[in-house]
């Protein structure tokens, strides 16, 4: 199959490409696209470094196609943040000291934001059972999985506000 | 002249001698003496040992001094990860 | 001018909070440069070609058909890399294999081509003429007189007289003190114990990556994840033969390292294949790549022989530990056997140790290399001694604890430690009074690291605004930059974010040893205070000059010069910013450094409380709480404090109960994935709680212990002994997978129904 030129949006932009058949999407991304936020950790969807959003479907993109992005919508890293504001996910992340080395951050706040949106209360087991597909070999996730759930005490507190 | 112990896993370069007596004031004099003293263990000391003064572990300073009454330990290179 | 090291008069007001990281709006949204994150203008792909024998000869190697595919600029092998017979000549040969390949991955030839399709046709196209010979992969196997042997020229070393025949037994090691057999003789009970663990691996989540870039002049540049960029510089200038001035290496942020990451794999192949085709190359190991040929554990074979008097006093212990280390000598045995009985004080010690070599991949450190296995036996004999006596294991520990003034059992006298403060906090924690239920079992273990000092630079520049910037030489691996940032500013006294922290490359800075033996906290924190009072030195100084006082007659407090005293003079205070932006004026740019070799690291003791549940139907433990009491001499940033505690906490629950190494019968691995080699998820382990205990290192101004590797070394006999307790079966081979506990659970029942 010869190389094909792709049309896709990702975090808000229309973005347009040109890859070959057997070319995963993360490559795209990172190689391509110079979106190096998502990382290659493993190649073979076990450890999560590579997590993107392909419409509101949390994926890992070493495992998606870079073609199959044709006429989708795509969430990185990079469109996390809105301009200069981090979202709650990212500050409390920072807080709580919950990344060392950092290689796995931007995996675990793609996946936890995930499970915020379809989840907005969840327990201490239901965040770590939704975030056993992001490997952290640096924090023993203890500070990880309280950020997250100090996130989603905050997003609540918002939407009551609200 | 300063006692002068094999630790950690010297001993079983000077034939299970484990203490030499050496003249020296710094850590590498003392080195250079532990040599003489036991030619086999030369090449080892040559190569890098950690030595522990008073229990303290220095891993490359031949020039601090050393009293003659310390407690002086060579150890083999230590090295982390 | 003498730097003055006191401690502290009036406590800290910066070290000890916890500010946010400087790096980390970078980690959070993506913005930080990682080691494959770099590209350059015209830039190659670098692949790698690995022998699939475990052994094997290489005949010879034919690369013609893929140095003639279009788009492959270069290729080289061994015959690229000038031999040489110093202490570099095992990275050598590990980085790319000579005459024979190895272990299963060792490295044989590497392409640089224009995309990566194509340096993957590449290195399908090189022809290597393999004789296969017969491997080893078993310590003790490799052992025997009948053992295939690795290198014709490696006799053992330590054995009278000096062996002739070669063998795998690169070394054999012994010491102690005292007189065992005298403390057996004296002893109520004598346990003793056979151990086994598999070879682990450090599981970094980010592969090794680098770009190398060598101009037609010889100069390179070098971007590579690292935990020692002039460490890469040095070995690199060495293998490529190079002036090391030539060679400038630039640190990325790095994804974890945990030791595996000190020594070079890819970088000079990368750069010999830059050098070569005379384009920027970017080479990036595979995940399998990295199982298979970067630097794992030892697997090790251990036993150990304690005697105990009835009143809880230990009378001797006595260890065999045997190592492999991979292809090449160096096996960590030596630290192993050093700090195997360093938590107890002992009358009669005596270890000996084996470094063998076999057809694996060369290991690497692994946080507190050698220790985590040794104390895993130790440990588990002592808990064994606790049972047998009636006897709580945290008290038979306090009765026998190594402190300040105990003989180590490897020789030095201990200055002042922390390790009874230690299991005092794990004593009376609410963790220790939990009720256990069925199938539930409490292990505790104690830990300890001698962490190292080693050579370090620093320069702290004021900028005419009076921010700082800091240029230190240690990788971070860790958060470390945020206590740089907190020392400076303590020491400054302006705040902490008007300080940036940077990890400059080999080129701007004098030389620093690698990020490891946690050192970095312990020295470049020191290295950033006395440069801090260089620059208050240099800053009082100046106030001086520009007051017309002499220099002895101005203090700096509270981020100010100040006349001494009333005598001195009634000049309003000269803040650091004042000073600063007057300096172009009065004399130049004002800076502070420190070069020099940090020596007083103080040694890091642990103990660990771990409560497990054992399915008895499957075998799996589930760890149900986790407590962790280390000194940290003094907690810079309590939270990256406690993030190490965890961190090495976590991996040591891994090794215990999960990771190996699997082997097939043709030497090769099985598992060189995560999702066969199964670290910790966040679903297998509960919060892990922690408690930091002071007692502070003499040999800091703040009294700072290096923290990072202690947390690895009692988990596995701790995970052990809280399974060993819920079962009632003593397992001493790791991991403790569900497979082993089940099959011992199923002896035991089979036994019990034979009775």
């Amino acid at each position: 199959m010869a190389a094909r030129h792709i049309k896709t949006t990702i975090n808000g932009d229309a973005v347009e490409f040109v890859c070959e058949a057997d070319e995963a999407l993360l490559d795209v991304l990172r190689d391509r696209l110079a979106l190096t936020g998502a990382k290659e950790g493993c190649g073979t969807g076990d450890c999560g470094a590579c997590s993107v959003m392909l419409d509101d479907r949390l994926v890992c993109s070493c495992l998606v196609l870079g073609m199959e992005a044709e006429g989708r919508k795509i969430e990185t890293i990079e469109g996390m943040a809105q301009g200069g504001d981090l979202h709650p996910l990212q500050r409390k992340f920072l807080e709580h000291a919950a990344l060392q080395c950092g290689i796995c951050t931007p995996g675990f706040l793609i996946a936890a934001k995930a499970l915020l949106e379809r989840n907005p209360d969840p327990t201490e087991t239901e965040v770590r059972f939704w975030l056993a597909g992001n490997l952290c070999r640096c924090t023993g996730y203890d500070k990880i999985v309280r950020a997250v759930m100090d996130a989603a005490a905050e997003l609540k507190e918002a939407r009551h506000a609200a | 002249m300063v006692q002068v112990r094999l630790g950690g896993t010297l001993q079983s370069y000077s034939g299970g001698r484990s203490s030499f007596e050496v003249e020296g004031a710094t850590i590498g004099q003392i080195l250079a003496g532990l040599g003489e003293a036991c030619p086999r263990l030369k090449p080892l000391l040559e190569q890098g040992v950690a030595v522990a003064v008073d229990g303290e572990i220095y891993r490359g300073s031949l020039l601090h001094p050393v009293s003659p009454n310390a407690e002086v330990f060579i150890l083999p290179k230590l090295a982390g990860g | 001018m003498p730097l003055d090291q006191s401690a502290k008069p009036n406590g800290f007001s910066k070290v000890g909070t916890r500010p946010l990281r400087p790096d980390g709006i970078d980690k959070v949204t993506g913005r930080a440069r990682f080691g494959a994150d770099m590209n350059a203008p015209g830039m190659l792909i670098g692949k790698v070609l690995r022998s699939p024998h475990a052994h094997a000869r290489i005949r010879s190697i034919d690369a013609s058909a893929a140095e003639a595919l279009p788009g492959v600029k270069a290729v080289v092998t061994a015959a690229d890399f000038a031999d040489r017979q110093d202490e570099f000549r095992d990275v050598l040969v590990n980085i790319m294999a000579r005459d024979k390949a190895l272990y299963d991955g060792h490295a044989v030839a590497a392409v640089a081509a224009t995309s990566t399709a194509i340096a993957r046709k590449a290195l399908a196209l090189i022809k290597v003429d393999y004789e296969v010979l017969p491997h080893v992969i078993d310590v003790e196997a490799a052992m025997r007189p009948d053992a295939p042997i690795l290198h014709e020229t490696l006799v053992t070393k330590g054995v009278e007289p000096k062996p002739t025949k070669p063998s795998n037994i690169a070394a054999r090691l012994e010491f102690g003190h005292g007189d065992v057999a005298a403390g057996f003789a004296q002893a109520d009970v004598v346990i003793e114990r056979q151990f086994r663990t598999e070879a682990t691996h450090q599981g970094y989540i980010e592969p090794h990556a680098c770009l190398a870039s060598v101009g037609g002049d010889g100069q390179g540049e070098l971007w590579v994840c690292t935990q020692g960029h002039f460490m890469v510089r040095d070995t690199c200038a060495a293998l490529l033969g190079m002036d090391i001035s030539k060679l400038r290496v630039t640190a990325s942020e790095i994804g974890g390292g945990f030791g595996g990451k000190t020594t070079v794999f890819i970088e000079p192949v990368a750069l010999a294949l830059s050098r070569k085709a005379g384009r920027p190359v970017k080479l990036v190991m595979s995940r399998a790549e990295v199982f298979r040929a970067s630097g794992p554990t030892s697997s090790t074979s251990i036993r150990v022989k304690m005697g105990i008097r009835k009143d809880g006093r230990i009378t001797a212990g006595e260890a065999e530990l045997k190592y492999q280390g991979g292809a090449f000598p160096g096996s960590a045995v030596e630290m192993g056997a050093m700090s195997a009985f360093a938590c107890y004080d002992l009358e009669n010690v005596h270890v000996v140790g084996y470094d063998v070599v076999t057809n694996r991949p060369k290991q690497a450190a692994y946080r507190a290399p050698g220790a985590p296995m040794s104390a895993f036996a130790v440990e588990g004999v002592v808990n064994e001694l606790a049972e047998r006596i009636g006897m709580d294991p945290i008290e038979l520990r306090l009765k026998n604890a190594a402190k300040e003034g105990t003989r180590s059992a490897y020789g030095p006298t201990f200055g002042p430690i922390g390790l009874i403060e230690t299991l005092k906090a794990i004593k009376s924690h609410p963790n220790a009074k939990k009720k256990l239920g069925p199938n539930q079992g409490r292990g505790v273990a104690c830990g300890f690291w001698f962490n190292f000092g080693g050579q370090t630079s620093v320069s702290l520049n004021l900028n005419i605004d009076g921010t700082v910037a800091l240029a230190v030489g240690t990788p971070d691996i860790g958060g470390s930059r945020a206590s740089m940032c907190l020392m400076a500013a303590e020491e400054l006294g302006i705040p902490y974010d008007r300080v940036r922290a940077v990890v400059a490359d080999t080129s701007s800075l004098g030389f620093n040893d690698v990020t490891d033996g946690s050192r970095v906290t312990f020295a470049s924190g020191l290295a950033t205070i006395k440069a801090a009072r260089d620059a208050v030195r240099k800053l009082c100084a100046r106030a001086a000059a520009m007051w017309g006082i002499p220099e002895d007659a101005v203090v700096w407090e509270e981020g100010a010069a100040r006349p001494a005293g009333p005598n001195a003079g009634s000049f309003p205070p000269l803040t650091l910013r004042e000073i600063a932006a007057m300096a172009p004026k009065t004399g130049g740019p004002i800076a502070g450094h420190c070069e020099f070799n940090a020596e007083n690291a103080g040694p890091s003791f642990a103990s660990h409380l771990v409560d497990v549940e054992v399915d008895p139907e499957t075998g799996r433990s589930t760890v149900l709480r986790y407590l962790i009491a280390q000194d940290a001499g003094k907690a810079v940033h309590p939270a990256y404090v406690e993030g190490q505690f965890q961190g090495g906490a976590a991996q040591g629950v891994g090794w215990a109960l999960n990771e190996e190494y699997v082997y097939g019968a043709d030497g090769r691995l099985q598992n060189p994935g995560f999702l066969d080699y199964r670290i910790p998820v966040a679903s297998d382990l509960p919060m892990i709680d922690t408690v930091i205990v002071e007692v502070p290192n003499p040999g800091h101004p703040y009294g700072v212990r290096g923290v990072g590797e202690t947390s690895i070394v009692p988990p596995l006999a701790a995970v052990a002994n809280a399974v060993s307790h819920a079962t009632g079966i003593r397992l001493t081979d790791l991991p403790m997978s569900p497979p082993k506990v089940l099959a011992a659970i199923e002896a035991q029942r089979m036994a019990k129904a034979a009775e």
